[in-house]
């Protein structure tokens, strides 16, 4: 009995030390995983494809004057399924390898906001939002109740912590 | 001497209570996985316990829906202060993408004062080991939000400040 507890314990013994040593030292994902959605604010050209895609309409659309646009992604809720980066048209969302998105100030860490310049059409002035005022509400993408009433509205109370 | 190595090793040993609000199980999951000898949570002292009143923290997957409510706010109030409360999983941080069904409250912080917030979906081992670096103090928080603008005459975007969503 003794010689089996032996070999248990010198069988346990070779494989040595399995635990990852990741919070104090770097440990990057691999393969196809997909983090933080990136935005090259530089390339955005304002499509609101990216809007239209969306499962989790995270992306809302302000036509702040004719030529400011402002998108907003309220990334608390993304789900990571790049499909905003599969769209995009010029390759401006780019899913990075970012994971640690763990925060103690709250859902505003999570918010990214762009301001496209958008250039005005010569011949039409708006090729940039669908043609008709109703297409524009069937558009998952082009709505901005979110940010026009700061955030989402609970009608519960929360707990106040002491 | 002992009492000494006690008061050393106890006060940072969070005690969890692991709270399913509507969840798929995707967090779930990978919160078991955080526990297993790979990840090995238990080395910072997290230890899951089966009673909110032994626990010192909530961890919070799901959406929070509307039935759970009530039983959410007294697990709240069963945990004994002072107590901290983490959401894991983007459905607990910010509804996912149910934060606008007829059912759903919409993130945990609609209900409970959130402390720590860890999105994903599920979050990464990884993720939450260190979400619970930084309620530990081991690690720094790296994100941030972001506010960029265009210019008409110049290539880059420049940083703009805008009011926050959140009052």
């Amino acid at each position: 009995m003794i010689t089996s507890k032996l070999k248990e314990a010198i069988l346990s013994l070779r494989p040595g030390r399995v635990t990852l040593k990741y919070p104090f030292a770097p440990h990057d994902p691999e393969g196809d995983f997909r983090g933080y959605p990136e935005l090259d604010t530089d390339k955005c050209i304002g499509c609101g494809a990216c809007a239209a895609v969306c499962p989790a309409r995270l992306i809302m659309i302000q036509d702040i004057d004719q030529n400011t646009r402002r998108m907003v992604r309220l990334l608390e809720r993304c789900i990571f399924c790049g499909r905003c980066a599969d769209v995009c048209p010029e390759d401006a969302i780019t899913m990075t390898k970012h994971f640690e998105l763990s925060t103690d100030s709250g859902r505003e860490d999570m918010v990214a906001e762009c301001e496209v310049f958008m250039a005005t059409c010569q011949r039409c002035t708006r090729c940039y939002e669908p043609a008709n005022p109703l297409d524009k509400i069937m558009e998952p993408g082009f709505r901005d109740d979110e940010i026009k009433r700061g955030g989402q509205d609970s009608p519960y109370e929360p707990i106040q912590s002491d | 001497m002992f009492k000494k190595l006690c008061e050393k090793s106890f006060p940072k040993s969070l005690w969890v209570y692991h709270c399913n609000v509507g969840a798929c199980n995707g967090c779930d999951i990978e919160v078991i996985d955080v526990l297993t000898p790979y990840y090995d949570a238990e080395r910072f002292g997290i230890k899951l316990v089966a009673s909110p009143r032994h626990a010192d923290v909530l961890l919070v997957c799901g959406p929070v829906t509307r039935q759970v409510v009530p039983a959410l706010k007294r697990l709240y109030e069963a945990v004994p202060d002072p107590k901290l409360v983490i959401a894991i999983g983007s459905c607990a941080v910010g509804g996912g993408i149910w934060f606008d069904s007829y059912n759903i409250v919409g993130g945990a912080d609609t209900i409970l004062p959130v402390d720590y917030y860890i999105p994903g979906c599920p979050p990464r081992p990884e993720a939450i080991l260190h979400g619970v670096a930084v309620a530990l103090g081991l690690a720094e928080k790296e994100i941030e939000s972001v506010h960029l603008k265009q210019l008409l005459d110049r290539p880059e975007s420049v940083p703009v400040e805008v009011e926050s969503l959140y009052s």
